[in-house]
């Protein structure tokens, strides 16, 4: 068991790759504390961890507010006396052109439209970042922060918002992968390629094989797949591994 | 650095590439030693080569077996074509298949651009860079053939950002990631995974024997604050063998400690 002892704290636990991570968390023996907006889902997520013998405690918040980030963490210490790992997980996407003129009609990306995104997905990241590191630094035992990129931070089309808060996830990552290592925190990041989840399950057919033409393995990553390159990251198997993005995306980071 | 560094090295995980056969080039010392002896512990049996170190080699097939793997050392020059050939098919009989290369064989030898002779560009771009596809060239048909396979070359991260001394070395291990970055195209629908990994400065016999003053620098640019065991790259390479990376492929991964970000 790679994580026997360890205790995890997952963002976004209560869908895809969160759920995932979890699952594949618990198999190798790590409890786990589970964020995320959606309770329902939490609870199902739960449920499946418990059902496969592991230990998981759910906390519904939003990782925008600090409180909400720090008391996912408080409940670590208090329910399992450590904190070790943090998969930094949750994130939205709200596609959309940033100025699209049609019929001699401008419609821009809207506040409403780039504000949660980065809230989510870049301010999250750090927040929940920020509040992990500070037990581990505490406790001198050091540990694990993996944060959540996409090949989307290379730059995609509808994606304005979202592309520019993961390609912020990647200087965050770096930035305290520097900051940390002192404390034998590495900190890393996975990026995936479109996966299997409810994110990409929206995607017209026409553009699902436009998109499968381009990967080299040609096919969606499933969510198992990208919560084996957490469960690698958050390993003793890459104790040397810091500051580096990981691609998990069938080789379309290498180009079309 | 005052705090204390918890080496934290992986154990194997029996299991996660049972009964695989996997050939790894360059691999009677140092790092390629140590993807050796990973692969092993994690169930594969391996076959290698060594161009000039048999007795070492000898030594490295007897702590495969001690894994209960099977061990199989053979000669070459990797920067021999014909070799490659001949390697990669008593690789095949020796051990039944082939489910995984690792191109580690390499050399440095250092100098300025403008004091750098012809044989020495030429050997560590024969070595480094055509040994490198010498050995893809070798083993592409056998994976197409069998729809799967598992590559992962070693390169530098001095190819990635050059380094003083070695434009050689430097050019050889950029043009291994461009290798890399190709191959996993023109071999992905053959469910065939093509990655790298470059290490920065790892505790290897040859850096051990290093002028002090060169582990310093090194030191001062790694955030970690130590440097690399070739036991840690080993770990990354087994990792991208298995079956838990199947959807990584064209990737470059540093074990650097954070030496180049």
């Amino acid at each position: 068991m790679q994580l026997k002892d360890k205790v995890a704290w997952i963002t976004g636990g209560g869908a895809g790759i969160g759920r995932a991570t979890a699952l594949r968390f618990a198999k190798e023996g790590a409890c786990l504390v589970l964020g995320d907006l959606d309770e329902a889902g939490l609870q199902e997520t739960v449920a499946a961890v418990e059902a496969a013998g592991g230990q998981a405690a759910a906390v519904a918040g939003d990782i925008t507010h600090r409180d909400d980030a720090e008391r996912m963490a408080a409940v670590a210490l208090e329910r399992f006396g450590r904190l070790d790992i943090l998969i930094n997980n949750a994130g939205i996407n709200r596609d959309g052109l940033a100025v699209k003129v049609k019929d001699g009609q401008v419609r821009l990306m809207g506040d409403e439209m780039w504000d949660p995104v980065l809230a989510v997905n870049l301010k999250g990241t750090f927040l929940c970042a920020q509040a992990a590191a500070v037990p581990m630094i505490l406790r001198g035992l050091g540990g694990r922060v993996v944060n959540t990129s996409s090949i989307g931070a290379l730059g995609n089309v509808g994606q304005a918002n979202y592309a520019a808060s993961k390609a912020g996830v990647i200087g965050l990552t770096k930035t305290l992968a520097l900051e940390w290592a002192r404390f034998n925190i590495t900190v890393n990041c996975v990026a995936p390629g479109a996966t299997d989840t409810r994110m990409t399950a929206g995607i017209p057919e026409k553009l699902m094989e436009g998109l499968l033409a381009k990967i080299p393995l040609h096919r969606l990553a499933q969510p198992e797949e990208i919560a084996e390159a957490h469960l690698f990251l958050a390993s003793d198997a890459a104790a040397y591994v810091t500051g580096q993005v990981l691609f998990v995306d069938g080789g379309i980071s290498v180009g079309v | 650095m005052s705090e204390q560094v918890d080496e934290r090295l992986a154990p194997a995980t029996p299991g996660l590439l049972q009964d695989k056969v996997a050939l790894v080039t360059g691999a009677s010392m140092g790092i390629g030693e140590a993807i050796a002896l990973d692969l092993a512990a994690n169930g594969a049996h391996v076959a290698f080569t060594y161009r000039t170190h048999a007795a070492e080699a000898g030594a490295v097939a007897g702590r495969i077996e001690q894994c209960s793997r099977r061990a199989l050392a053979l000669q070459a020059d990797v920067a021999s074509f014909e070799d490659a050939q001949r390697v990669i098919q008593q690789a095949q009989g020796g051990l039944g298949r082939l489910d995984i290369l690792i191109n580690n064989a390499g050399m440095n030898w250092d100098a300025v651009v403008w004091k750098m002779t012809e044989e020495q560009w030429d050997r560590v771009i024969e070595v480094d860079l055509k040994g490198t596809f010498n050995y893809l060239h070798a083993v592409a048909p056998v994976f197409k053939e069998q729809g799967s396979g598992k590559i992962v070359n070693v390169t530098s991260i001095n190819g990635l950002r050059g380094k003083f001394g070695q434009s050689n070395y430097s050019a050889a291990k950029g043009g291994v990631i461009a290798l890399t970055k190709t191959a996993a195209r023109e071999l992905g629908r053959y469910n065939v995974n093509v990655n790298s990994v470059a290490p920065g400065l790892i505790e290897t016999p040859m850096v051990k024997q290093a002028p002090e003053q060169v582990r310093e620098m090194a030191l001062a640019e790694i955030v970690l604050g130590r440097l690399g065991t070739p036991e840690e790259v080993a770990h990354v390479v087994s990792f991208l063998c298995s079956e838990a990376a199947r959807h990584i492929t064209g990737q470059v991964i540093q074990v650097d400690g954070g030496q180049y970000m």
